[in-house]
């Protein structure tokens, strides 16, 4: 039986397989390791964004600067390794700022008890102002080591690969479902998302949490970065805007509550795999343009959120019946 | 005299911005006319608020409901379209502008509709048009940056009245009229206590539905406005980025009018100074010869500055301080603050 | 462990203040191995602050802590649980979107390989919520089951945590009776155990059931300590108060003159699905109906009912003699109902506002958004409606969320005297405020009674019910059992009616 709280996966699962078999039926080549595998190419960045933003969400919080700081981390490695510098120092740098960055916003967000969608909009301003202050052109990069790292694929049957981003995009989601459901700091996310007061009282240490949980927000979305400078073998400060957006519908899509303490990781891998199907059955068709991306994209986050409101409602009812054996007095 | 006090911070910090640009720019604060026509720094400030002022009148209700409404920059776009579909397609400006109106005002009720009826939170609710409501502008304009040439149509974003350019005075017209609606009636105070504590409201017979359904439809009818004067102004409407991150800044300039994001109290005019702020910084940077990226990090800066003034935990430290120090302020609190706080969520 | 009877916890001389006010002055307890400690006062006596200051929550100004014989310093409820003091604070205690097994080990997640053991956690939840009689689902979110199951779970998660002190706030204010029997038999097996318990009611006869020891607190200083032997309730009541109470009495009112014409307020068979089975009723002006019932009998629905926040599914409704519908509180309001809900805090208050906008609200409402109520006659409102009712501090302009308890019930129920109501429904509007505003509103409800207003009080307080209801409805399982009129209504019978339902329900 499926319990009332994975009522929402099962219908992220269950929309992911018609959608594909809607597509599969128009235009039978989409059932493909090749398809599959740009699949996992193409959306690797929003994936590994989509991962750091499911915490942030499980947690009852929001992160809006997710978009800028992956183009603030494309521009500044591709600008470091322009100037000289090994890529994977500049990768190592670039890793180590977003990851205090968020940290940061985390500090700001528990200890001014200020609310997350503010500080990460000004997270998102600063960022974005950084990447324009740096260059506001587009840095094109190549170095033998980039070459290296996308020369790194599995061949799939049929033309299909998987990418070296794509592997990075799957190890991320393997790593953060280890991390949400297998340890005691993603408990404690999720206790953070139930209610901050009560999992306080409990004993979860809320600031070590909130921060760790928004500098992991801000890691990922700097190997989202990263990702996406591969991506793109490019670094441009105008990319990437709008893709909070995208991840919060994956995340959502993916069937974690938006207001924050349930849901899984591997949701969000489902939530991503819609998007990008949706954007590749626009392509295969040919005549459809892509704003209707957006729309569709729309109306799934609209039908989801619909939903979970429903489920939230079904067990509120009444408590579950339970047996209660006196135990004799003086034990 | 209890409404200057509480337009104070605004007003200080509007003078400060200014004092400072013109300390940047000589003859900054010159205002000539010329054609029998206002024209000067101030104007243009003026001017160029105009959207956000417009957003900001509409995000004060919604936010002093506990609301907040994410698609205004989307709604722009889809009215922008709209309109400027219409006035391609040689449409009288009357029927243009209530078609434009009544599609904001959609939006408006849209989003009232998932938030009030369906209990959506207003974050979650309003994410939804603003994800999908740039892509129906792009389905209006087929996907091309539209462009018209309507000198009726173009006066709304760049004609004057009396020597006051248009848009200047369709925000302080549209400011005039919903502050006074909202405070010669008891829209006001009702939309307050909805914002407070909605259940109690709606168990004394506020009718907190209708209230939070009137609040984002006016917020849709403000954001029809501001895409209407967008799209006049640069004669063709863009899709892509009509009021594109224009919700931010409107969510800036209510935060820095000192409505508070957790609902209730209000004021439309501290917000509209908020807009103004915002504006002022925009232009003086750019005036003062400095890389308008620099914009972005001064509005980062601005925003945590505000905020780390009005978040509970500096609030309580200034209120001890206060009450140390034995001034008369009403708002400080004796109580300890976790017995509240406990209930908070 | 120490043998029962020895000093387990000594407080002495705690001090606290927030922002220059005094909470706590000089307050001691002393609480022995194996007792159960009551502890009390009216609201602001600085209860919870003392909990809080003895669980690590707050740093206390001045005082020392001994725990057997040593000082210690909780700097957080960690440390606190630490060094064997656990508490279950009141409302919020445990996390609802957590399953049971994650509830009761978060934060000391069994691990292997550093990873959660998940198979263990959930044998380990079983093993120990077993040994307080529980069979539940340790993978079962909290919130599929009833609040007494998860008090028993925050008791079992406290105790397993700490092992020696375990504080209890209010952990019975919303259970039923049975409910509470069954929390009891469990804190009395824990004391058997050698557990020294500290519990907060209000529940005075809750303490004379279960408690040891009594410690009372009062404006934060402690004004008596004692056994429960050597403090019989008129002592304890006159401790709580401060001052020799006239007479703790339960006079059956005069009789009540009601016209024996029909009712105005005629409810037939008027019910909802879930909520409370059909019931008639009759309200008459000038007479209190009561309404006695334990928690979960569906006393509270029948108010929503009535007053139109659930919609009935059955019935009929007539307001002298027309038939009427009633499918919101704004209907209701439109025929001249108010209602004071038991959720004060929730339900009632709108906190930021001032207490003259809180007085205005309901009318204002019930005149509609454009038509305003101008500052001067909001003003000369409250001002009418602070001194009538004695709302203190006097000051219109303050925003109500700094007002105590019994004065925001006071402008609660000025907020529906200002609407001139023609039925008023209570639900527990004595509950959880101080016994000086407990005295001032049941003579506020005589008086409006006289003054001809229809009244329906709900209360848990039968001794109330019998000194100022002309009838007393009782309720069990969600069913209206029986109409007590006359001579019938006193203490007793009432208990009996109660008693019996709950008897024949089970």
């Amino acid at each position: 039986m499926i319990r009332n709280r994975n009522l929402p996966f099962a219908a992220t699962v269950l929309v992911f397989a018609g959608i594909y078999l809607l597509c599969v039926l128009q235009f039978p080549t989409m059932l493909s390791f090749r398809v599959a595998g740009n699949l996992l190419t193409d959306n690797a960045f929003l994936g590994v964004a989509a991962v750091g933003m499911t915490f942030v969400i499980l947690s009852g919080g929001i992160d809006l600067s997710i978009g800028a700081v992956i183009a603030f981390t494309s521009v500044f490695v591709a600008v470091l390794v322009r100037a000289g510098v090994h890529p994977a120092v500049a990768f190592a740098l670039a890793l180590t700022l977003s990851t205090a960055f968020g940290a940061v916003m985390g500090m700001t967000i528990h200890y001014l008890a200020m609310p997350a969608f503010v500080v990460t909009l000004a997270g998102m301003f600063l960022a974005r102002g950084a990447a324009f202050l740096i260059t506001t052109d587009s840095v094109p990069i190549s170095h033998e080591f980039l070459d290296m790292l996308k020369s790194l694929y599995i061949q799939l049957p049929g033309k299909g690969r998987l990418t070296f981003i794509g592997m990075v995009m799957l190890a991320t989601f393997v790593i953060g479902m280890v991390l949400a459901h297998r340890t005691r700091f993603g408990a404690n996310v999720y206790a953070l998302g139930g209610s901050q007061q009560s999992s306080e009282l409990m004993g979860v240490p809320a600031a070590a949490t909130t921060v760790r949980l928004y500098a992991l927000s801000g890691f990922l979305a700097g190997l989202a970065g990263l990702v996406y400078t591969l991506y793109t073998s490019a670094g441009y400060s105008l990319a990437t805007v709008g893709v909070e957006l995208d991840a919060i519908a994956a995340v959502v899509v993916g069937g974690t509550l938006l207001s924050g303490g349930s849901g899984l990781v591997l949701g969000t891998l489902f939530g991503v795999f819609i998007q990008g199907l949706i954007q590749t059955y626009i392509v295969f068709d040919g005549s459809l343009s892509s704003w209707w991306t957006k729309i569709a994209i729309g109306i799934l986050l609209f039908v989801f959120i619909v939903l979970q409101r429903a489920t939230l409602l079904l067990p509120r009812r009444s408590g579950k019946a339970v047996a209660f054996t006196p135990i004799p007095r003086g034990g | 005299m209890r409404k200057l006090k509480r337009l104070a911070p605004q007003i200080v910090a509007l003078v400060l911005v200014l004092f400072a640009v013109t300390l940047a720019v000589p003859g900054f604060l010159s205002i000539s006319v010329q054609n029998g026509r206002l024209y000067g720094s101030l104007v243009d400030i003026c001017v160029r608020a105009a959207p956000v002022a417009l957003l900001a009148i509409g995000m004060t209700l919604v936010i002093a409901t506990r609301g907040i409404d994410l698609s205004v920059g989307a709604v722009m776009a889809i009215t922008g379209a709209i309109a400027a579909t219409l006035v391609a397609d040689n449409q009288p400006l009357v029927v243009v502008l209530l078609v434009s109106l009544g599609i904001g005002l959609a939006c408006g009720l849209w989003n009232g509709a998932l938030v009030a009826l369906l209990d959506l939170q207003p974050i979650i609710a309003t994410l939804i048009l603003m994800v999908a409501g740039r892509g129906i502008a792009q389905l209006v304009t087929g996907g091309t940056i539209l462009t018209f040439n309507d000198p009726a149509f173009s006066f709304i974003g760049s004609g004057a009245l009396f020597g006051v350019p248009m848009p200047v005075l369709i925000w302080l017209v549209a400011g005039l009229v919903v502050g006074l609606v909202v405070r010669r009636s008891a829209l006001g105070l009702l939309i307050e206590a909805v914002g407070v504590n909605r259940r109690a409201s709606s168990l004394v017979g506020v009718r907190s539905r209708f209230l939070i359904v009137a609040a984002y439809a006016i917020s849709g009818l403000c954001a029809a406005l501001a895409g209407m004067i967008v799209t006049a102004d640069i004669h063709g409407a863009d899709a892509n980025n009509a009021g594109l991150w224009l919700e931010l800044d409107a969510i800036l300039a209510v935060v820095i009018g000192g409505t508070s994001l957790s609902g209730g109290r209000f004021s439309i005019t501290a917000s509209l100074i908020g807009a103004l702020i915002i504006q002022s910084l925009n232009t003086g940077i750019l005036m003062s010869g400095w890389p308008p990226e620099f914009n972005l990090i001064v509005k980062a800066a601005a925003i945590v500055v505000i905020l780390t003034l009005q978040s509970p935990t500096v609030a309580t430290a200034l209120s001890g301080l206060r009450a140390t120090f034995g001034s008369a302020s009403r708002s400080n609190s004796h109580e300890p603050t976790g017995k509240a706080g406990a209930r908070a969520k | 462990m120490a043998e029962h009877g020895a000093v387990l916890l000594e407080a002495r001389g705690i001090d606290k203040s927030f922002f220059n006010v005094k909470v706590l002055d000089g307050v001691d307890l002393t609480l022995r191995t194996g007792e159960i400690h009551a502890l009390l006062g009216e609201n602001g006596a600085g209860k919870s602050t003392l909990v809080k200051i003895l669980t690590g929550a707050y740093r206390r100004d001045a005082g020392t802590l001994r725990l057997a014989g040593e000082e210690i310093e909780p700097l957080s409820v960690a440390e606190a649980q630490a060094l064997s003091i656990g508490t279950v604070y009141q409302e919020v205690n445990l996390l609802d979107n957590l399953t049971v097994a994650e509830n009761l080990y978060l934060g000391r997640q069994p691990l292997r390989f550093g990873m959660v053991d998940r198979r263990r956690m959930r044998a380990d939840a079983r093993a120990l919520l077993a040994r307080y009689g529980l069979d539940v689902d340790p993978d079962e979110t909290l919130s599929a089951y009833s609040v007494a199951i998860r008090q028993v779970i925050a008791i079992a998660r406290a105790v397993d945590l700490s092992g020696r002190v375990l504080f209890l706030d209010e952990p019975t204010a919303s259970l039923d009776a049975r409910e509470v029997e069954m929390v009891f038999s469990i804190l009395r097996r824990l004391r058997a155990e050698g557990l020294s318990i500290v519990i907060i009611t209000h529940f005075l006869d809750q303490v004379y059931a279960i408690a040891d020891r009594i410690t009372v607190l009062r404006n934060g200083r402690m004004v008596g300590s004692a056994a429960i032997a050597d403090l019989p309730r008129r002592d304890l009541v006159s401790l709580m108060l401060g001052r020799e109470l006239e007479a703790e009495t339960h006079r059956r009112p005069v009789e009540v003159a009601v016209d024996d014409g029909p009712a105005a307020f005629r409810f037939r068979n008027f019910g909802r699905r879930g909520s409370v089975r059909p019931f008639d009723m009759d309200i008459r002006h000038g007479e209190v109906i009561g309404i006695a019932g334990l928690l979960g009998s569906g006393r509270s629905e029948t108010a929503f009912l009535l007053f139109g926040i659930d919609k009935a599914d059955s019935g009929t409704v007539e307001i002298d003699g027309k038939p009427v519908t009633l499918s919101s509180p704004v209907d209701a309001i439109s025929h001249g109902f108010g209602f004071c809900p038991e959720e004060r805090k929730t339900d009632g208050i709108v906190a930021d506002l001032s207490v003259r906008e809180n007085i205005v609200l309901a009318l204002q409402a019930r005149r509609g958004w454009a038509r305003p109520i101008g500052y001067r006659e909001s003003l000369a409102l409250a001002e009418h409606y602070i001194k009538a009712l004695d709302i203190r501090p006097p000051d219109p302009e303050r925003p109500i969320k700094f007002l105590s308890g019994g004065n925001q019930q006071k402008a609660i129920l000025a907020r529906w005297l200002a609407t001139d109501p023609r039925l008023l429904i209570l639900d527990e509007p004595t509950r959880g405020i101080d016994i000086g505003a407990h005295a001032e509103i049941i003579r506020l409800i005589e008086k409006l009674r006289e003054e001809g207003v229809a009244l329906v009080v709900i209360s848990s307080e039968i001794e109330e019910l019998v000194a100022y209801a002309s009838r007393v409805v009782v309720l069990s399982d969600r069913t209206h059992l029986r109409e007590l009129t006359g001579d019938e209504i006193n203490a007793a019978t009432i208990v009996n009616a109660m008693a019996m339902a709950a008897g024949e329900a089970a």
